[in-house]
């Protein structure tokens, strides 16, 4: 297991050292100089190049990747080339809003996903299975931005139950966070329960035909004995494995819902950060949700591992 | 077909049909799957003759009868310079299918050859090539997207590459994991052995039977590649205006919710029946010809 780990560890570092290079490159094949465009009108000779100097801009590639490379080892993205504010603080300050809304969508996936898709499976053909089928195909073919604005639409501009965009901290009122989060974590949250859903459903199927759970029915089990003791410690596996996939699509989905909440994550400020040119944040977020997504997938492979032995002699 | 045959047919493959009609047959008894491929012969009929079905033109302005709700002269109502909506969304179709066939086509035309060669050779190629496959895969497809659009500029074009990009892995990885079972088969071992160069083997005997998941992945992935167009669109750093785009149109539509929610609601009907349309053809070429697989789940699992 301890082999199994590090090797995985190793993997991870080196993708990451992958996605390094990749990020480092965006700024240099920006046509143009981006300390000037992201300067724009208010371009001050001094301050240009105290940014490029602090950027770098001026030494050879290989040595601004490295230098890039050793700052950002210890957490240094440099500083924004709009506000002068260093970057990993301005993720560091969005990183909690982004975490609660995945959390909170994971939670809304797997509390609708796995029941369902366990009751669709013991009851395969009835109606309840049929209708949750049906609503699962709709639910992984929805643009989540789209059911964004149509929940907008419903919910707050409609039945003014909710607010349709913004965001309040949890310690401030506990109230309004909760219904700031709602609509934002059922867009992201109820596209990932229905594929987990489905993954769920034909797991659980795929346990229910097999030899043993014939041989554990005829032994005299209860249905539910059966299920309980033999069905869903086999399904579990596959499940873990979807969830975990899941949490890396969520980051995804979160950062498009989040523009369209104005909800004040790492999403949205990539977001900003694209309309005024300032790639040194840009840098510094997809190199955050990189390393998020690579952590979670990290967890997701020991877990698998820890749970289904085989999977540790790749 | 009757339903006897249809019975036999998965326990003793008739010698006399080829896989194809066998295909063919299991994906038309998939009902889900009939519709959706009838749905995607009419939307492309509708994205080839879009200028000619649209009602008005797609910049067609008329402000004194903006933001109209549906009726009979605009079934889908006008938004807020008093365009046409369903002639935009007509015409947008064109987009969206374009973007999405050639990006796929990009995705498909880096993906095999890596996977191939990945899987063919193994060793020391195998391992650089699918760790920079990793890299790709390491980063949320639409994150990526956005990234790689940044550094290009906004714009269609610019849109097709980066989808492209972002979908390549996972043809790179299916059409490896494939190669690697054929790789020692007798079939391979014996053109080897009667002199076959490399290129022909893969060309002749190895890539015609990795092409069911390839074909599998095709349909699912032109599902997500639409969602992703419609995606950047609605960020602004796809299609670009005045062009109508499903995307971009719902995101000019959220400015004007309260007064005219068919700006919003019509595109994200468009894109939802496209979407679903090539799922079910994807759920249905899967069942027919790689059952094991779980691609749908898989391909939106990394996306």
């Amino acid at each position: 297991m301890t082999g199994f780990i590090v090797r995985r560890v190793g993997q991870m570092l080196l993708a990451l050292l992958g996605v390094s290079v990749v990020v480092f490159a965006l700024i240099h094949l920006v046509p143009g100089d981006p300390v000037r465009i992201a300067m724009g009108t208010r371009f001050d000779q001094e301050v240009y190049e105290a940014l490029r100097a602090r950027a770098g801009l001026d030494r050879p590639l290989v040595t601004q990747y490295l230098s890039w490379l050793a700052r950002a080892v210890v957490g240094d993205l440099g500083v924004s080339f709009r506000s002068g504010a260093p970057v990993t603080e301005l993720v560091w300050q969005r990183l909690p809003a982004t975490m609660t809304l995945a959390g909170a969508a994971l939670l809304v996936a797997i509390v609708v996903g796995v029941p369902l898709g366990i009751i669709s499976a013991v009851r395969s053909g009835s109606k309840l299975d049929y209708t949750a089928s049906a609503l699962s195909q709709v639910g992984v073919s929805v643009p989540d931005f789209w059911a964004a604005v149509m929940y907008i639409l419903v919910f707050s501009l409609t039945l003014g139950w909710l607010p349709a965009s913004g965001y309040v901290s949890l310690w401030a009122d506990p109230v309004g966070w909760l219904r700031h989060l709602i609509l934002p974590a059922l867009s992201v949250g109820l596209v990932s329960g229905s594929i987990v859903f489905r993954f769920v459903r034909s797991a659980v199927l795929e346990a229910l035909n097999q030899d043993y759970t014939r041989t554990a029915r005829a032994k005299g089990l209860s249905r539910r004995q059966v299920l309980i003791g033999h069905v869903l410690p086999n399904a579990w596996i596959p499940i873990v494995t979807v969830i975990g996939l899941q949490l890396g699509f969520l980051l995804g989905g979160v950062v498009v819902v989040e523009i369209v909440f104005a909800w004040p994550g790492i999403g949205r400020l990539a977001f900003l950060a694209i309309g005024d040119r300032d790639i040194t944040v840009l840098q510094g977020t997809v190199l955050y949700i990189a390393f998020m997504f690579l952590l979670i997938n990290l967890l997701v492979d020991i877990i698998y591992g820890w749970l289904d032995p085989r999977v540790r002699y790749d | 077909m009757t339903d006897t045959a249809a019975a036999t047919e998965s326990t003793q493959p008739v010698a006399h049909r080829s896989r194809l009609q066998m295909t063919v047959s299991t994906v038309f008894r998939n009902r889900l799957a009939v519709s959706g491929l009838l749905v995607l012969a009419v939307l492309i009929l509708v994205a080839i003759f879009a200028p000619w079905i649209a009602p008005y033109g797609v910049n067609e302005l008329n402000v004194p009868s903006r933001l109209e709700g549906p009726s009979l002269a605009h079934p889908f109502g006008t938004d807020n310079l008093g365009r046409d909506v369903l002639s935009r969304v007509v015409v947008a179709s064109r987009v969206s299918l374009q973007v999405g066939f050639i990006a796929v086509g990009i995705a498909l035309a880096l993906g095999v050859p890596v996977g191939l060669i990945a899987g063919y050779y193994g060793g020391r190629i195998d391992s650089i090539l699918m760790r920079i496959m990793d890299v790709l895969f390491s980063v949320p497809a639409i994150v990526l997207a956005i990234a790689i659009l940044a550094t290009l500029g906004p714009g269609i074009f610019n849109a097709m590459i980066a989808i492209g990009i972002v979908y390549t892995p996972i043809f790179a990885r299916i059409t490896r994991g494939s190669v690697l079972s054929l790789r020692e088969a007798v079939f391979v071992r014996a053109a080897r052995s009667l002199g076959a160069t490399d290129g022909r083997i893969l060309g002749t005997h190895v890539l015609p039977n990795v092409i069911a998941p390839v074909i599998v992945q095709t349909s699912l992935s032109l599902a997500f590649a639409i969602l992703a167009e419609a995606a950047l669109s609605f960020l602004g750093l796809g299609v670009q205006p005045p062009d109508p785009a499903w995307g971009r149109m719902l995101s000019e539509g959220r400015g004007f919710f309260q007064q005219a929610p068919w700006m919003a609601i019509f595109p994200g009907l468009a894109i939802l029946v496209t979407v679903m349309s090539f799922n079910f053809v994807g759920d249905g070429l899967r069942d027919a010809l790689d059952p094991q697989q779980r691609s749908v789940i898989e391909s939106r699992g990394v996306a």
